[in-house]
Parts: structure tokens; sequence; C-alpha cells
């Protein structure tokens, strides 16, 4: 019985093997080699000796946390507005709407919206505030980037909401307890779950977003996405475009640690 | 499950149709046939396909285009084989370093008909001694385009005229390390080409003052935000200008006369090649001054094809931001291959002074 089980998962720890586990030691393994194919400790040295390096996971850890900050301030009232409201599941539809389409197609519609002559500035215009400048600041890249990411933020979050049973709720108040003590000690601590999953799958990819740093942010914010782009394409240096690489999948690891599931101990 | 099965069915015999559909275009195209075809390798819109038309007509090879958009990308592509391109179309830093690798066949000279129509001063050069690997195609600079509705005319003649306190967050670099960095170098009187730590430091502290006067680095979509009026000033290449001219008259291209780079696109003929009578043929096609120049005419690049000139209309010929005068040409320098160490360097410099915050 126990062998008919372990044939069943052949084509995923395959897929494992193949696609997640090699990529992986491959990108370790490249991180030890320079530019002219020797084996080296060098790539890391220059890695935390280099100001310039460290500013930038510096920056890249900062933006990311804006951009999860942002999103989670604006998807937590949505998901509990969404949990209230009838007609669920087409709310529901038009938030996961945008994720259909293509990422750098939003990008550019965005570079049309906030640019000089584009629909905000025009907006402006009309009310006698005149033009600004949109793009290119990091206010503009923080938005953008928030944009794309707040469905994956919502999903987790609505599904935890919309779990809670309403007896919790009319136990808390039942009990005299005040809207604000019902969600900070009721709701809040049993979607802390949802919050959690968010967060996850906003703060990592946010981390290394690198196409809208120089579409949005015209490359006025530098992160560690930019960096592997160059090195893997403009200077060949692949030892230090895996180095980076890797300090991304560390960063990663640590976060999954930081948000996930604790042993829950003394309850 | 009968359904399910079914499905898969029909899904499988509509893809054998279209499979056959296609093989039978591609024969009745003569795609297939063997040895009538050419692979040219170039970059995106790089070449007018009536052209194309007319070679096929008169040569009846069949000419398939691929299309690339970076000479790294190429060069990759390249290397790593398994493709049969017979002609590609690299920078002439790239031909250097193809060389280098040994991914290039010699041209032999004794096939080619009118490599004298090239100007004599783009031919022989340093990066293709005696032109035995190459064939150029297109040349042009890189300089400043402003806006005269922002900029005066005449106000930006140099490179450190960039620097004025008046154009504050005004300024578009294109994202390159190489023509940033060189430009910073050539206004301080270096080499585009240098190899001194010293030097390059210099120009690193430079941009670093020009920080607060750019408003971004970008790629391509510089030609969308010039032609809409985003920024007054880019720095950018000549054919990248001229598309952006075409497209908003208030645009005016400018090309430093201390200096600047002088860039060529060149026809070379890639280790993967294997039709070579198609080869020469097309070669000797493009050389001919009437395609040339209808070649120009269409992309707008200069042209190196000297009799072609002739038959351009006037005022592109004598346009000094296109065809510069013999002292800007002078002045102008050619980028060689450094070498994969160097280019880091220009690399991470560059990104420091992306990284700098003013």
């Amino acid at each position: 019985m126990k062998r008919a089980h372990g044939f069943y998962s052949v084509p995923y720890v395959l897929w494992l093997a193949l696609f997640v586990i090699a990529p992986l030691v491959l990108i370790v393994y490249q991180s030890f080699f320079n530019i002219s194919g020797q084996f080296t400790f060098d790539n890391y040295k220059l890695y935390l000796s280099s100001g310039t390096y460290l500013r930038m996971t510096l920056n890249s850890v900062w933006y990311a946390l804006l951009i999860t900050a942002l999103t989670l301030l604006i998807s937590y009232p949505t998901a509990y507005w969404l949990s209230q409201t009838k007609h669920k599941q087409l709310w529901l539809l038009l938030i996961i709407l945008p994720t259909w389409i293509n990422l750098l197609l939003k990008a550019y519609a965005f570079i049309g919206i906030f640019s000089q002559g584009g629909s905000v500035n025009r907006f402006l215009q009309f009310f006698g505030f005149g033009a600004h400048q949109l793009l290119f600041t990091n206010t503009s890249f923080i938005l953008v980037a928030a944009y794309i990411e707040i469905p994956f933020m919502i999903l987790p979050i609505f599904n935890a909401i919309d779990e809670l049973k309403p007896s919790l709720l009319n136990a808390s108040k039942d009990l005299g307890a005040t809207n604000w003590q019902t969600f900070s000690k009721v709701v809040f601590p049993l979607t802390l779950d949802g919050v959690k999953a968010g967060v996850q799958a906003v703060f990592i990819p946010s981390l290394s977003l690198f196409m809208l740093t120089r579409l949005i942010g015209g490359n006025k914010v530098i992160t560690l996405g930019t960096a592997i782009e160059e090195h893997f394409l403009v200077t060949q240096n692949w030892g230090m475009g895996s180095t980076i690489g890797v300090v991304l999948i560390i960063a990663m690891i640590a976060i999954m640690f930081l948000t996930g599931e604790r042993k829950k101990r003394g309850r | 499950m009968k359904r399910l099965m079914s499905f898969l069915v029909a899904i499988g015999a509509l893809c054998l149709l279209l499979f056959a559909g296609s093989r039978h275009l591609q024969q009745s195209q003569g795609l297939t046939s063997g040895n009538k075809v050419l692979t040219l390798y170039n970059w995106g819109d790089y070449i007018d396909p009536k052209l194309i038309t007319k070679f096929q007509k008169e040569t009846g090879y069949k000419v398939q285009v691929e299309t690339f958009d970076s000479n790294e990308a190429m060069y990759t592509k390249i290397q790593q084989g398994g493709t049969n391109y017979d002609l590609a179309v690299p920078s002439e830093y790239m031909v250097q370093k193809m060389r280098k690798a040994h991914l290039l066949k010699p041209i032999d000279k004794s096939r080619v008909h009118g490599l004298t129509n090239i100007d004599k001063r783009f031919r022989n050069l340093a990066f293709d001694p005696e032109n035995r690997y190459s064939i150029p195609y297109f040349w042009g600079t890189l300089g400043i385009i402003y806006n005269d509705q922002y900029v005066k005319p005449g106000a930006v003649q140099h490179w450190d005229d960039l620097w004025s306190p008046a154009y504050r967050n005004k300024i578009m670099l294109v994202d390159s390390s190489r023509d940033i960095m060189g430009m910073a170098l050539l206004s301080q009187g270096h080499s585009v080409n240098t190899t001194d730590i010293a030097q390059l430091d210099a120009a690193k502290a430079k941009l670093d003052r020009l920080s607060p006067n750019v408003k971004a680095i970008v790629a391509d979509e510089i030609k969308m935000y010039m032609a809409q009026n985003e920024a007054a000033l880019a720095v950018t290449w000549s054919g990248e200008a001229s598309e952006m001219m075409a497209n908003n008259s208030h645009l005016h291209y400018v090309v430093p006369s201390e200096g600047s780079n002088l860039w060529f696109d060149n026809l070379v003929i890639p280790k993967t090649a294997k039709h070579y009578k198609a080869i020469y043929a097309f070669i000797n096609f493009m050389l001919k001054p009437e395609n040339a120049a209808q070649n120009a005419a269409y992309i707008g690049y200069a042209t190196p094809n000297d009799p072609a000139k002739k038959l351009l209309p006037r005022s592109v010929v004598n346009d000094k931001a296109f065809y510069p005068d013999q002292t800007t040409l002078a002045h102008l320098q050619v980028y060689q291959d450094l070498g994969n160490r160097m280019v880091g360097i220009y690399n991470d410099k560059f990104l420091e002074f992306k990284m700098f915050k003013h």
C-alpha cells in the first residue's frame, strides 16, 4: 500500500527535482565562479564589502516593505467589506480581472495615465493645480507596484475573513466588547494567517521587481532585480548575478520563516 | 469520458491539419526548397521590406528575416548554435568580440562587388582591419536631442551644457553604460575606450553631479517620451533621434563638436551560415547605390554608401546632425571591445551613478 502511494508522487518529485532543485543548485554553483570561470568566493566578498550592493539590498527591502504596507492597508478593509457584501463572487471577479492582463501592458497603460499630457495631469490642470511630474517618482513606482500586487493580498485575507464564524462575532458583542475590541481581539487574530499569506505573496515578488523600476521609476529606483538583469544580459558576469540571486533566495526563506506557521506554545 | 475523448481527438485532428497547411504554404513559397533561401538575422524594422521583395524577384532567393533587440542577445544565440543564420547585423564592438570568439567567417572579397562604394573613412577601421569580416550597413552618432518648446535653439551645443542648473530634472538618458560613461569621459577630454580607473572614477563623479538634472534613465521608451513632450532633452543615438523627429517637429538633434561616439552596424557572416551564393548576392544587392539609398530613405539612418548619398535628397545629406561635417567627424570615436572584465567595471560605475541620490 505504501509503495503505491510513493509511485503516485513520482511526477511531482521529478518536476521538483528538474525545475526547482536543479536550478537552485545551479545558481548556488554558478555564484562561486568569477567572470573568467575560476572558482572563487570573491563574488560574496564583493557583495558584502561593496556599499553599492548593500545599499541596493536596503533599497529593495525598503521598497518591498512600503509596497507591502500600502497593499495591506488597502486590502484588509477591502477584504472585510467584501465579506459583508452581497454578490461576493462578482466583486471578487472584478478584483481578479486585472491579473489576467499582461504586466507590461499594465505598466504601459500607467505611462499613459501619469505622463505630462496624461489623464491625471489633465484632471489636475482642469482644477487649476497645474501639471506635475508624476512619472519617474518613488510615489508612482510604489503606487503602480501596489496596484499590481493588490489582488494577491486581498484573496488570502478575504478567504480568512470569509471563514470566520458569525457566531464568534455575536458572542464577542454579547459579552460586551466594543467594535474595536471585537476587531482587535477576535477578528484580526483569527485572520492573521490570511494576512501572513498575503504578505508573503506580495513582499517576495516586490523584492526583485525590475521592469517597473525602469518603466515607471525611470531607473531612479534601483533594486536587486535591476542588478541581476544587468549581470546576466549586459556584463555577462553570471557569477555575480547568481550571487545576488542567492542573497534574494536567502531573504525569501527568512521571510517565509518569519511569517510562517509557528508552533503554538502554551495554549 | 467519451466526450473528453472526442474532444481530444478533435484537437489532435486540428493540429495535424494546421501543420499540414503551414507545411504546404512554406513549400509553395519555396521556404523549404534547399538552397534558394537566405536567413537574415537583423534588428527589428531595420530594412525596407520593399527591398526584400525586390531582391527575391531579382535573384529568386527567398529571404527569411529574424530579429533581435540587442547585440548581446544576438551574440548568445549565435554562440549557442542550433540556428542557421546566413547574415547578421552586429554593431562594431560586437564584430570585434565575435571575431575574437571565432564566430565569424571571413568575407571573400573576390565575390563582393561595390565595396568601394563604401566611404573611404568608414572602411578599414580598427574593429575590423581591411574589412575582413564586416561590411558597414548603417552608421550614426550619439548626441543630444532637444525640444525647442523648452530649450532655446542653439543653447545646447556641448556635453557640458547638460550640466547647467537650468535643466534640473529635464534630461533623459539612454540606459547604456558605455554610452553614458562615454559621454562623461568625452566631456573631460578622455577616450571612450579608456581603461584607466582614475579616469573612470572622475567620469563617474562628474555623472553624479548630473544626477539632479536627470529625469529618467530609460531604453526604447525614450522615443515615445520625447515624441510626447515628456522631457526637454535626451541623450540618444542618431537613428532613434531621426525616428523621434519624424513624430514631433519640435525636436532637434545635435552632435557635440568636441567629440562623440561613432557607431556602425555591419553585415557579417556568422559561423552558422550555409547559403553562400545567396549571401554574396544579398551583400552585392545591398551595396548597389540605388538600393542603399532606398534603405536609408526608409530607415532614416546615415548610409556609408557614397554614391547612394548622391541619390538622397539634398536636405537629408546636408543635415549636419545626421551627416556631420569633417571637423566633427574627426572627433568621433568608435567603441572597442574592452573584454568582459572592463565592461563589468564600466557597468558597475554606471550602476553606482544610477544609485546616487542627490
